[in-house]
């Protein structure tokens, strides 16, 4: 093959070194050099020193175990709930909504604590069909947060103070309104809840401002102008066959990811029989996670998203156009084009641009292409975004002339994020009142007056309508933690209502629904579908202004910046969630910072060099970005696939201290460099220049931590077009790798393990990840991180190798092989315990801390383990992780975390053992203790229950009773989990449907594991040429007949699932 | 040094039969039908009968002596299935008509389950200290055995001793005899060999005690602390027979069985104000309690106020602190409702005979050699297609063509994976 596929610099720059370093893996000083600079053997008295240390250690130990062991209380419930039963998980139907992000979920609640977040299968239908989001995931940390407000404050002499209760912070403030005068304005993201609408509008005399940290005005206006109205649609990825997206990451951040991810991935699965799936093209200036996920992907300067437009609406209605002037860029808006137009009726355009009139020429080619009332939906337009600029802007102009007396702010926060955050910052001082119903002192509530703290959302009533006739219902999961109360009760007494928030939401939606029997039903469900009845057709008229606009932009010459959100940190919003900072960039693989990503060619430029050193130290240089006035300094980030003179940085970071010790100082705030042009904002600034400081910023990168030994076959990719021409590429290539086995084996079977079969006289579980669904989105690891108490270890930790993530996805570039910069696609390979069948960890245990069960799980047991590393050393996946320091607190020695030996851990991870953070632990997971190792268990104790639910229902398994945390948070259903001795489950299915594309991942070591992957197929035309493919197969069976005995070959082919297997004799 | 290696040798072969002595007395002690009868007793009969007195039923303490029960035959006749028996038979009529009850059958139990349980029965009538729980009865006659013959060859060793001095002492006085020129023997306690000896000996029984005792960390084989109130399971499901789950009624829903909370007591503690009917109570001390002052508290617990019953309102209830009993490590998941609903296990199996007890002691050890070993031994009920086995084993094809194919007898929880690591530790 032509491609290369590999994962750092340094394996493409420097291949020898990059290997020497391989060798080395495991490698890690002792800590005994801080005794003695010589070193452990070298020092002066090692054998004295080791013996005190040993002497120490046992009388310690001793001293510490023979203790007397505590008396422990069982404290029953005073007087019990009813239908409540201690060690039984309940799960409520309810709603994550944020800054008009809605998903519907479920949340576990154990012994009264909200611990997880699941999908909402219910809500399927007529929703997203499920799935979460990393962040949806990790909202559940965010009840627990230490930051949050705990009371009502009212600002005196610059501090905050407590207002003992809220019948005196109503009665402080109304007064202050009163001698505030002027107008009362509401400032808040975007209001999907029809409830708060209405509380809002019967609010007298109130002005309401909505304000996206995101802007998608550009969007709203051009709609506007097109006839639709200042809304957006209903968006159906899974309709379209050829999706085409102008720089929109709709299957990470843009507008409804989880929604988009899931319809998108109903065109990515691939019948074998049938061979089609849909096309994705991709039109980016830095390479975004959908970029990466993109058949075919082309780079352009960010500015001339517009132009690409133009040309691509030219293209379809047969006209020329002159104004992209790269040839290969001029192509592929041809192809784009004919492609478009061959699927008129199914096909789909979305732009991430917040240029009015791009979105203007973007709507006229999906008008051209037939879109609307096919895969563009205006019955039932979306609520997620709704703020327009220009009132914002009208907002801080009243502001500054003194008209606004009372200004109220609920979830928006512009002094952090509003690209001129000075001229509001300014304003804001000139507002009488300001009230700020947050719920943790974020940078705009610190400069207001009074804050009465929200509920979060796990502890509210409400509802959401994020489409036009479905609304989603929130009910509490857990009683407020703190003394916050509903924004919306505060908005309700202001305005001479008396009621609580809930009972005026219970009674609004009994009205509504019909009887509270309905309504109890709707929250049960979560979700209430009405009929779709909205209805716009697309009017012309603005298309022409749009195309000349965007003839007349000034061409960009020199550096552009583009501002992009990332899946974990989003617009920031959640930037205090250790969880989400620890979780690596989907691209990057990076943690805990953002950072400049460049082109390799600007590297070059700036004089770095991408090397071993570069990838394998932590320290990366700093540049100084300046854009016009603003300048900031960053890391840089090269990757590959990057347009030569574009930097993309996210936002999100650059928190203030009072968000939390996890924000606080991680990273820069970027929002500043956002452009205003005119009557948009926009996240991309022209004509900026960068500097090399020459000085190192660290960033916790994790892709480079483990080492394949250069063992890429663990990846396999193909093309559309070679799939077609030879579809038993994999199946070749499985065999390849398992003929290198019998020859390494001298094709004798027993010498690849020293124990007998294992025997599964009842279940086996097994696991297929499709990695043509898998979009890389980080929910599987969040979600993995909740269910099995996983420790965040903080960035000091990430940077010594010591992350702890039991689920990791693999990125791998696709290039060619002698360009790395042209990159082809990329592939994302989730990563977890393999559970083989032939394990290498179990045979190197010393103390059998691991080994197998006879449902075909390697058992890790961590009272066990004394902490050899053996196993780690041993597993060619490198999965297993180690807990080199006391990250949970689990010690039985108290403060067993700052210790010099160990290195002084981040506050994040002091933080997350706190009182409250381990609210969010899982009792029925152990908690993990300094020394053991840790991995995938399958989600063992959700199997557990699995069985004995069935065993209590007097039935068998049934197929879907036992799903892993990953797989339910899964958006595309990438993860298929089940008995494999069950022959009706979902996973026996699969493997059996896909004979082409299953594979187990680096045969040739012969570990037999129990995870399928089936290969990711980019839908392109190129054909990867297979050497020998006639050839071979047909010399396969005689030279298999003659190199291993026929007995031996039958009995390795028994170990293997039959329905993969199957294919190879029958080429 | 030429007597040497003839002493070592020998020492070395008195070693050899001390330990082995030691080591078979232990098997010997262990040996036999009584633990397995013992499990099958706690099992099967605890819930109802007790060995020395009598409950439910009566108290199975000589049962052999009476009526035609040394034919163990008889005896397994009327366990299958006491009703049919008792329609020919008039002692265990008569029983009934005293007991009140009808003894529940069990068709499983087979001949050498009746010969285990009776020999259990024996060994826990004889040998029973007055206070004792049967538990500690074998390890008690092992070590009193392992004394005797402790001294035994301790005695021999120290003639064995003296006689090799005697011995080495003639020689010289021989040798000086006959005139031949040898050193000087060394007296005994300053001879190196015998220092090592000694040393060694010394390691092994530190070590096996450092060993033992670091096993047993943490286990709290007989633990009985004082509780806030004096609430005897005596006089609650033994006397007044009230069923487990009554109180403890998540055992068969959840993992936790649960105290239960202050308004299941005041259930029937609302009416039930005074203990006056019941025997004396007495504490571990042997003082003797007042039960109407134990009710007294927890009125307080639950402000009540026996005067005004219709007053009381069950949300003002404060928690009582209850010292947990039996605790595991926090590493270990345990599942009651596995175990009492899927499993079948008696409560008895694992909490003894709580019937019996006032303040509740913990019987069993509750260490992991001790959970395996009942996974190995207890038998999975395969039968599926009747009522009394579970559905979901209809999986294990394997191993119900064994049973029909009578390659193996029955399943037990091991061959279902019961001793696997992480049906435990996850």
């Amino acid at each position: 093959m032509s491609n290369k596929y590999w994962q750092s610099f340094g394996e493409v720059n420097e291949p020898e070194k990059h290997k020497d370093l391989g060798k080395n893996e495991f490698h890690e000083e002792l800590p005994f050099e801080a005794f003695d600079d010589k070193g452990l053997m070298d020092a002066k008295a090692p054998r004295r020193d080791f013996l005190k240390y040993l002497g120490f250690t046992t009388a310690a130990a001793t001293i510490a175990a023979s203790c007397e062991v505590p008396i422990k209380k069982a404290i029953p419930y005073a007087n019990k709930p009813e239908n409540l039963i201690p060690g039984v998980a309940k799960y409520y139907a309810t709603t994550y909504v944020q800054e008009g992000d809605v998903v519907p979920v479920l949340a576990k609640v154990r012994d009264g604590r909200p611990i997880k977040i699941e999908e909402n299968e219910l809500a399927g239908s007529a929703y997203a069909q499920g799935g979460t989001s990393a962040r949806t995931q990790a909202s559940v940390l965010d009840l627990y947060d230490m930051y949050r407000v705990k009371y009502p404050l009212h600002k005196v002499n610059n501090k905050f103070e407590e207002v003992p209760t809220y019948e005196q912070a109503d009665k402080l403030i109304m007064d202050a309104m009163k001698t505030a005068g002027g107008s009362v304005v509401l400032l808040t993201s975007s209001i999907v809840s029809p409830t708060t609408k209405d509380i809002i509008a019967k609010f007298p005399d109130l002005k309401h401002v909505q304000y996206d940290a995101i802007s998608y005005s550009g969007m709203l206006l051009a709609n506007e102008a097109c006839g639709f109205g200042r809304k957006l649609p209903s968006y159906h990825f899974d309709k379209a066959k050829v999706i085409v997206s102008l720089g929109a990451d709709f299957l990470g951040t843009w507008l409804s990811p989880v929604e988009f991810a899931k319809g998108y991935s109903k065109g990515r699965k691939i019948d074998e029989k049938v061979l089609s799936m849909s096309k994705h093209y991709h039109f980016e200036g830095h390479l975004s996670m959908t970029g990466s996920n993109a058949d075919e992907r082309f780079i352009h300067r960010p500015s001339e998203t517009g132009a690409v437009a133009v040309a691509l609406l030219n293209a379809i209605n047969g006209a020329g156009d002159a104004s992209i002037a790269d040839a290969k860029l001029k192509t592929a808006i041809q192809k784009v084009a004919g492609d478009l137009k061959t699927n008129n009726g199914a096909a789909l355009v979305v732009c991430g641009s917040n240029d009015k009139n791009v979105q203007i020429v973007v709507n006229a080619i999906n008008q051209a292409i037939g879109a609307f009332g096919s895969t563009i939906d205006w019955s039932r337009p979306v609520n997620y975004r709704q703020g327009v600029e220009t009132d914002f802007a009208s907002l801080i102009a009243d502001m500054e002339a003194g008209a606004v007396g009372t200004l109220l702010i609920y979830g928006a926060n512009p002094v952090y994020n509003y690209y001129d955050a000075a001229k509001f910052t300014a304003a804001l001082q000139k507002v009488k009142l300001k009230v700020s119903f947050t719920e943790k002192i974020d940078e705009t509530t610190e400069r207001c007056d009074y804050i009465l703290p929200n509920h979060h959302y796990l502890e509210s009533w409400g509802d959401a309508e994020p489409k036009a006739g479905i609304t989603c219902f929130q009910q509490p999961t857990i009683f407020p933690l703190f003394k916050t109360r509903p924004f919306q009760t505060s908005l309700l007494r202001w305005s001479g209502n008396n009621k609580e928030y809930a009972t005026y939401f219970k009674e609004y939606w009994i009205q509504k629904l019909g009887t509270e029997n309905d309504f109890d039903k709707a929250l049960q469900v979560g979700i209430v579908e009405n009929e779709a009845n909205g209805n716009a057709a697309f009017s012309d008229g603005a298309t022409t202004a749009a195309v000349t606009a965007i003839g007349g932009y000034k061409k960009a010459s020199g550096i552009e910046v583009v501002l992009y959100e990332n899946v974990s940190v989003g617009t920031g919003l959640q930037a205090g969630n250790p969880w989400l900072q620890e979780l690596p960039d989907p691209v990057t693989k990076a943690t805990w910072d953002n950072y400049a990503l460049i082109s390799m060619a600007m590297a070059d430029k700036l004089g770095i060099k991408l090397n071993v050193d570069y990838e394998y130290y932590p320290g990366k240089p700093l540049i100084k970005v300046k854009v016009g006035s603003k300048e900031i300094t960053v890391p840089i980030f090269a990757i590959p696939g990057m347009q030569a003179d574009t930097i993309a940085i996210a936002v999100g970071y650059g928190r203030n201290e009072a968000m939390g010790k996890t924000a606080a100082g991680v990273g820069v705030n970027v929002y500043p460099l956002a452009v205003n042009n005119g009557t948009t904002i926009e996240y991309l600034a022209t004509g900026a220049t960068v500097e090399n400081l020459h000085k190192k910023y660290k960033i916790a990168q994790t892709q480079i931590h483990n080492s394949y030994e250069n063992r890429v076959e663990a990846v396999r990719e193909t093309t559309m077009a070679t799939f077609k021409k030879y579809p038993n590429v994999i199946p070749k290539f499985r065999q390849e790798l398992q003929d290198a086995y019998y020859k390494n084996s001298n094709g004798d079977f027993r010498r690849a393990t020293l124990y007998p079969e294992h025997g599964q006289p009842g279940i086996k579980w097994g696991m297929s990840i499709d990695m043509n669904s898998c979009t890389g989105c980080n929910a599987c690891v969040v979600a993995c991180h909740a269910e099995n108490n996983v420790p965040v270890v903080g960035k000091s930790e990430v940077m010594r190798f010591h992350d702890m993530h039991w689920l990791r996805i693999d990125r791998y570039f696709v290039s060619d092989n002698e360009n790395p910069d042209d990159l082809k696609g990329v592939v994302f390979q989730p990563m977890l315990c393999q559970h083989c069948d032939n394990a290498p960890c179990e045979n190197v245990c010393p103390v059998a801390a691991t080994n197998h069960s006879s449902e075909g799980l390697n058992q890790m047991i961590y009272n066990r383990c004394v902490g050899t590393r053996y196993c780690e050393n041993n597993c060619p996946y490198k999965v297993r992780r180690f807990n080199w320091a006391d990250y949970t607190g689990a010690d039985s020695f108290p403060n067993n975390q700052d210790q010099k030996i160990v290195g002084v851990l981040d506050p994040a991870v002091h933080e997350m053992n706190g009182d409250l953070a381990r609210m969010v632990l899982n009792p029925d997971v152990t908690v993990r203790s300094r020394g053991v190792m840790e991995k995938c268990s399958f989600c063992v104790q959700k199997l557990q229950k699995a069985k004995l639910d069935a065993k209590k229902e007097n039935r068998v398994l049934a197929d879907g009773d036992a799903q892993t945390a990953c797989q339910l948070a899964c958006p595309t259903d990438a993860i298929v989990f089940g008995n494999v001795h069950d022959e009706n489950s979902a996973i026996t299915k699969i493997r059996k449907d896909n004979p082409l594309r299953g594979y187990y991942v680096l045969e040739q070591l012969h570990t037999l594991p129990n995870v399928t992957y089936l290969a990711k197929v980019r839908n392109t035309d190129e054909v990867m040429e297979v050497k020998d493919y006639e050839e071979q197969e047909n010399h396969e069976g005689g030279e298999k007949g003659n190199e291993h005995p026929a007995g031996d070959e039958k009995k390795a082919d028994s170990t293997l699932p039959s329905a993969i297997n199957s294919t190879e004799g029958g080429h | 040094m030429i007597p040497c290696k003839p002493i070592g040798k020998k020492l070395a072969t008195l070693l050899i039969v001390f330990i082995v002595s030691i080591g078979l007395n232990n098997v010997f002690a262990a040996g036999g039908d009584i633990p397995a009868g013992k499990t099958l007793f706690m099992s099967h009969c605890a819930a109802c009968h007790q060995v020395k007195k009598d409950a439910t039923g009566p108290a199975l303490m000589g049962l052999e002596d009476r009526h035609t029960w040394a034919d163990h035959n008889d005896l397994l006749k009327w366990v299958h299935n006491p009703a049919a028996y008792m329609a020919n038979d008039k002692y265990t009529k008569d029983l009934h008509d005293k007991f009140g009850s009808m003894m529940v059958g069990f068709p499983d139990l087979k001949l050498e389950d009746i010969d285990n349980i009776v020999a259990y029965i024996n060994d826990a009538a004889v040998e029973k200290a007055p206070a004792g729980g049967t538990a500690e009865e074998a390890p008690q006659k092992s070590n009193s055995n392992a004394i005797i013959f402790g001294v035994i060859s301790l005695i021999l060793a120290i003639i064995a001793l003296i006689l090799m001095q005697v011995n080495s002492n003639l020689k010289k006085m021989s040798d000086d005899a006959e005139g031949i020129q040898r050193p000087h023997p060394v007296p005994f306690y300053k001879n190196k060999i015998y220092i090592a000896i000694l040393a060694l000996i010394l390691f092994a029984i530190a070590g096996y005690q450092l060993s033992k005792g670091a096993i047993g960390l943490g286990h709290q084989h007989d633990y009985e602390p004082v509780q806030p109130i004096f609430y005897s399971h005596k006089v609650h499901a033994g006397i007044n027979q009230i069923s487990c789950l009554y109180c403890h009624g998540n055992a068969w829903e959840s993992r936790h069985a649960t105290i239960p909370s202050v308004n299941v007591c005041m259930n029937c503690h609302k009416a039930i104000q005074d203990y006056t009917k019941g025997p004396k109570l007495y504490d571990v001390d042997g003082n003797e309690i007042n039960g109407t002052a134990e009710i007294a508290k927890l009125y307080d617990f639950a402000g009540f106020d026996p005067k005004k019953p219709n007053d009381w309102n069950p949300s003002m209830a404060k928690p009582i602190q209850w010292i947990k009993i039996h605790n595991l490590p926090d590493h270990v998941y345990f599942n009651h409702s596995q175990h009492v609903r899927i499993g079948k296990v008696q409560c008895q199996t694992c909490h003894g005979e709580i019937t019996a007890m006032d303040e509740v002691k913990q019987m069993a050890p509750l260490s992991m050699g001790w959970c395996i070993n009942c996974h190995r031994q207890t038998k999975v009920d395969f039968n599926y297609t009747d009522s009394t086995g579970n559905k979901f084993y209809s999986i294990y094809e394997k191993f119900h063509n064994d049973i029909k194919n009578h390659k193996m007898d029955s399943v037990t929880v091991k061959n279902i994976g019961g001793i696997e690591c992480q049906k435990c530790h996850y």
